[in-house]
């Protein structure tokens, strides 16, 4: 049963994908309505993985292992743990957030929009869910085609140049990673992920210095690509401001999290030694994000624009807590990851929903929001207070815990890294004024209107789960604490013995 | 000195091993008598007559595989691999003559001397899939050549098919020239013609005539490196694919590449194999310049047929890969990988064939813009070629390249991977500018005036699409079939 429901909860946006391509194409309205029913089906069906979730295991749960291809030796192989969980339903709650708020905006051939964002669904699922290494990368990529017909065709003026330079980096990162799989597959003879943890830490596989050090950097410069770590960040301000809403939400909310879960259950655990080796820099160029994301942020006419740049600075601290090593900054890390999902996600589909009304992204053309629009500014309120780190909303668990972390690391990373707290509250505010006070303006009082109860339905899951998360971690910390308890072990244990060329019992006798 | 080597008189059963060929040029010939009694010269039932030979033909290649083994005192070689090749480029006729039906009654010319000179072509290329003689595979070389020469050119009213098919001819003999210098050079050396006995003799005789024989495996380098497109030989591809007729190009750039690739594996990977270390740094070279030039080269086409010619000299380069891994399991991929190329690559060119027009008015890239809102069957199928050819998962290109690279990191060529990857990011590049022109622009003229499909085309279309998403979910049929195929060595 189990077994079945993870399957499930994978392969129904499959399915839909594949029956939304034999719907007819004059009916827009079929296609949507088809996405929401099986979009929301699949976010029960992963509902239901909860109540056979052991939360108080740290071990792969509900594994399903299938031999797929027998030479290379490629396993259809998904699990989920404490941290896969979240993301999974992180997904699965904001794909039909994300039909909702496509609704009214996509005329223009629906039925492929659709069929796409299931597609999309299909992807990040199967990326959070592979165990085995090709299966993740095969995931990898097919998430990749889905978003760059998104951005390219649904998107704004410059969504060509935006869909082929998200698609390119994020190539350019992915080829590294395939040499990095098929290298360690050459050596382990296996994709599966947990067997190669298990032949490194027992020393049956050893990796010397350089070997380990640059499939460290294979894995990681495709995964900082995709978080985006500064400086490689460059296309996701592009991505972001030329995707559809829905691409864009998808895109922060969730595409990101590949990138910083990857490092987390790949990179480290994997190569902890150069984990450990690169983790200054590493850290340096996370608080460099941070404040240069922040700052950047605070100068943008544009506020998709403001709000990427917003997301550069709120990865950092996802890395920047990864790469701690401390529980606590690994704990904030994930949970800073899903609030990111849950705020950010928020924060586009309200620019989304005001370029709906008024069709400008550009901050200049509203002000006085707030009294054409109550709720709309609200909501929106909660949301800017939330992405700020207001105590009581879910941000402020997260950023915490990876402050706490990186001041016991290192206590001069937490000073920085704060200032990105402080400079998020001044662009957020910053920006809700210009937005929402000030002079009602003439095409301000006559578009925009307030929230309908298609939007209701689509905002209202993100605002519960800012204060669910916020006022109650307890709901979703243990099961990723056991995790990161268990990855954080993985990357400690291993140092003293992976580097040296003898078997790991008789470097314990030597101690 | 070659005692293996009985002349006997041929009996049944190398008759049994030599059906395909005798197939194809049986109904060649066939062909061209019906054209000659036939008032009506230009009808299709040449195309179902050839189809129905080249259906015949993979029969009897099915019917030799069952019997394989020597035929004609040693000259071919039934074996695995022989059938594998002989059955992809039997399959690529088959495609050919599915997308050059509509092509040829638009420029009214479906007459049987384009059938005959195509399954002769195929004859050829059979011949040398399964040739383990260095004379034989001349004459399969030859064979092939001079049939594809006129195909190039078979439009005679068209100033660039002649233009190709001159080209292609004068740099062919010349290649064709090289290839046979390097034969005498190697009968010179070992007094043999035979692959299997001049393996035998290089491996005991060792290096004594380590620089005339390498001098020999380079020459025959050059002649088939010419055939397969690979940089520095790769200068006519592009022309000679702009100018032909559109079906001939993609019969060009799938089939003689493939039986040019099947004669350089079994000729470097049987005879050279005891000097492999001699010739590795020489195909390294090329495969890196080939993937290289063809890729960087094709960022800057405005005209899909062209591009796709140098997209094609960067997949020669991605297969030599494979050779200069040097191992059982590079052979292998690279089958399997020319089987994906073919199907993608057949089907990239027959959207081109279908969208052209009549006369070719439309072949810029530009003038696929909207077709996915005006044909979005077609342009859907295009999209799968083209995500098979930047290699991305769950499609047959993506198991090629990822078997290749997997072989010569096996083999120890770390940097050679790196770069060839990396390359498969740039290639992405331009590949992606197709899909942008006809995802995210409007309908231009060419896509208004796209005509409907015809049921030939729609299968011409969607068996390469089935064939390339089968080896991308179900590789291992065909990977396991030229994994026990891969041993040429025996």
């Amino acid at each position: 049963m189990n077994v079945n429901l993870l399957t499930v909860v994978l392969f129904l946006p499959l399915a839909g994908f594949l029956a939304a391509l034999c719907l007819p194409r004059s009916s827009s309205d079929a296609s949507r309505r088809w996405a929401l029913a099986i979009s929301l089906v699949t976010f029960v069906a992963s509902l239901g993985l909860l109540a056979f979730f052991d939360r108080n295991a740290a071990a792969e749960q509900m594994a399903l292992d299938l031999p797929w291809i027998a030479s290379p030796n490629i396993h259809f192989a998904i699990s989920v743990n404490g941290i896969s969980l979240w993301l999974v339903l992180l997904s699965t709650l904001l794909t039909p957030i994300c039909v909702l708020i496509s609704w009214r905006s996509i005329r223009n051939r629906a039925k492929e929009y659709y069929a796409f964002l299931l597609l999309l669904e299909f992807g990040l699922i199967g990326v959070f869910l592979a165990q085995d290494l090709f299966l993740f990368y095969v995931f990898w990529e097919v998430s990749l085609v889905p978003m760059y017909f998104l951005i390219g065709i649904w998107g704004h003026d410059r969504r060509i140049y935006a869909a082929v330079k998200f698609f390119l980096y994020t190539m350019a990162g992915s080829v590294l990673m395939l040499t990095a799989i098929i290298y360690l597959y050459n050596q382990a003879h296996t994709f599966n992920y947990s067997e190669i943890l298990r032949q490194l830490s027992s020393g049956e596989l050893r990796l010397n210095v350089q070997e380990q050090m640059l499939l460290f950097l294979a894995f990681f410069v495709a995964f900082a690509i995709k978080v985006p770590l500064f400086p490689l960040h460059t296309w996701l301000p592009d991505a972001h401001v030329e995707a559809p809403t829905a691409g864009s939400v998808m895109l922060a909310a969730v595409m990101l999290k590949m990138g910083t879960y990857g490092i987390l259950h790949f990179c480290v655990p994997l190569f902890p030694n150069a984990a450990h080796r690169c983790s200054g820099w590493i850290v340096t160029l996370a608080i460099i994000g941070i404040i240069y994301g922040a700052l950047v942020a605070m100068v943008q006419p544009n506020m998709k624009k403001l709000v990427a740049y917003s997301s550069v600075s709120h990865l950092g601290f996802v890395v920047l807590g990864i790469f701690s090593f401390t529980q606590q900054g690994m704990d904030g890390a994930v949970y800073q990851m899903m609030n990111h999902g849950i705020t950010t996600g928020a924060l586009f589909v309200f620019v989304g929903l005001l370029y709906e009304r008024r069709h400008s992204l550009e901050i200049a053309d509203y002000g006085g929001v707030a009294t054409a629009a109550p709720w709309l500014s609200t909501a929106f309120l909660v949301t800017t207070l939330a992405s700020i780190g207001l105590p009581t909303l879910n941000n402020f668990v997260g950023e915490f815990l990876v402050l706490q972390g990186a001041a016991i690391a290192n206590f001069t990373w937490a000073v920085w890294a704060s200032l990105g707290v402080i400079f998020a509250a001044c662009y957020m505010l910053w920006l809700y004024q210009r937005v929402f006070y000030g002079e009602v303006g003439e095409e301000v009082r006559s578009r925009v209107s307030d929230l309908r109860a298609r939007e209701w339905a689509a905002v209202i899951p993100l605002l519960v789960m800012m204060v669910w998360m916020g006022v109650y971690s307890q709901t979703f910390l243990p099961p990723v604490g056991k995790v990161t308890a268990q990855i954080l072990v993985q990357s400690e244990v291993n140092v003293p013995y992976r580097v040296e060329t003898r078997p790991p019992a008789e470097v314990a006798h030597v101690r | 000195m070659s005692a293996d080597i009985v002349v006997t008189a041929f009996n049944g059963g190398d008759l049994l091993r030599f059906l395909p060929e005798i197939v194809l040029t049986v109904m060649g010939t066939f062909l061209m008598l019906l054209s000659a009694i036939l008032k009506k010269q230009s009808s299709p039932v040449f195309g179902h007559l050839s189809i129905g030979a080249l259906a015949g033909s993979i029969a009897g290649a099915v019917c030799a595989y069952r019997n394989g083994g020597p035929a004609f005192g040693g000259m071919l070689l039934v074996d695995g691999f022989a059938t594998f090749f002989r059955i992809v480029v039997m399959s690529v006729g088959i495609l050919t003559v599915l997308i050059s039906y509509s092509f040829l009654k638009r420029q009214d010319a479906e007459t049987g001397e384009f059938h005959a000179l195509l399954l002769f072509s195929i004859a050829g290329q059979c011949l040398m899939a399964a040739a383990n003689d260095l004379i034989v595979i001349f004459i399969g070389l030859e064979i092939s050549s001079i049939a594809s020469y006129v195909l190039a050119g078979y439009l005679r009213d068209d100033k660039r098919a002649n233009e190709a098919a001159l080209k292609y001819f004068l740099l062919g003999s010349f290649a064709t020239a090289f290839f046979l210098y390097g034969v005498a050079v190697v009968y010179g050396c070992t007094g043999a013609i035979n692959l299997t006995v001049v393996h035998t003799l290089l491996s005991a005789t060792g290096s004594t005539q380590a620089v005339m024989l390498g001098a020999a495996a380079a020459l025959m380098f050059v002649g088939l490196g010419f055939k397969v497109s690979a940089a520095p030989f790769q200068m006519w591809a592009p022309d000679v694919y702009q100018g032909s007729p559109t079906p001939v190009s993609a019969f060009l750039s799938a089939g003689p590449k493939a039986a040019a690739f099947a004669v350089l594996l079994r000729i470097f990977m049987t005879s050279f194999a005891p000097i492999g270390r001699g010739w590795e740094p020489l195909v390294w070279l090329s495969a890196l310049a080939s993937m290289t030039i063809g890729n960087f080269a094709a960022l800057k086409q405005t005209n899909v047929k062209r591009m796709l010619a140098y997209s094609s000299i960067a997949h020669a380069g991605y297969v030599l890969v494979a050779l200069t891994s040097r191992s059982e399991v590079g052979t292998a991929a690279a089958m399997f990988y020319l089987a994906a190329y073919a199907f993608m690559n057949i089907g990239a060119f027959a959207v081109v064939s279908h969208l052209s027009g009549r006369g070719e008015r439309y072949q810029s890239i530009d003038d696929l813009s909207g077709l996915a809102q005006t044909q979005p069957m077609t342009a859907a199928m295009l999209a799968i070629f083209l995500l098979s050819l930047i290699g991305v998962p769950l499609t047959g290109g993506f198991f090629g390249k990822f078997y290749i690279f997997k072989a010569a990191l096996e083999s120890h060529l770390v940097w050679l991977t790196v770069l060839g990857l990396l390359n498969s990011a740039v290639a992405a590049y331009y590949y992606l500018r197709l899909l942008v022109v006809m995802y995210m622009r409007e309908p231009a003229d060419a896509a208004r005036d796209v005509e409907p499909l015809t049921p030939a085309f729609r299968l011409a279309l969607i068996l390469p699409a089935v064939g390339t998403l089968f080896l991308g979910i179900f590789p291992s049929w065909v990977l396991d079939f030229a994994g026990k195929s891969a041993t040429l060595v025996k």
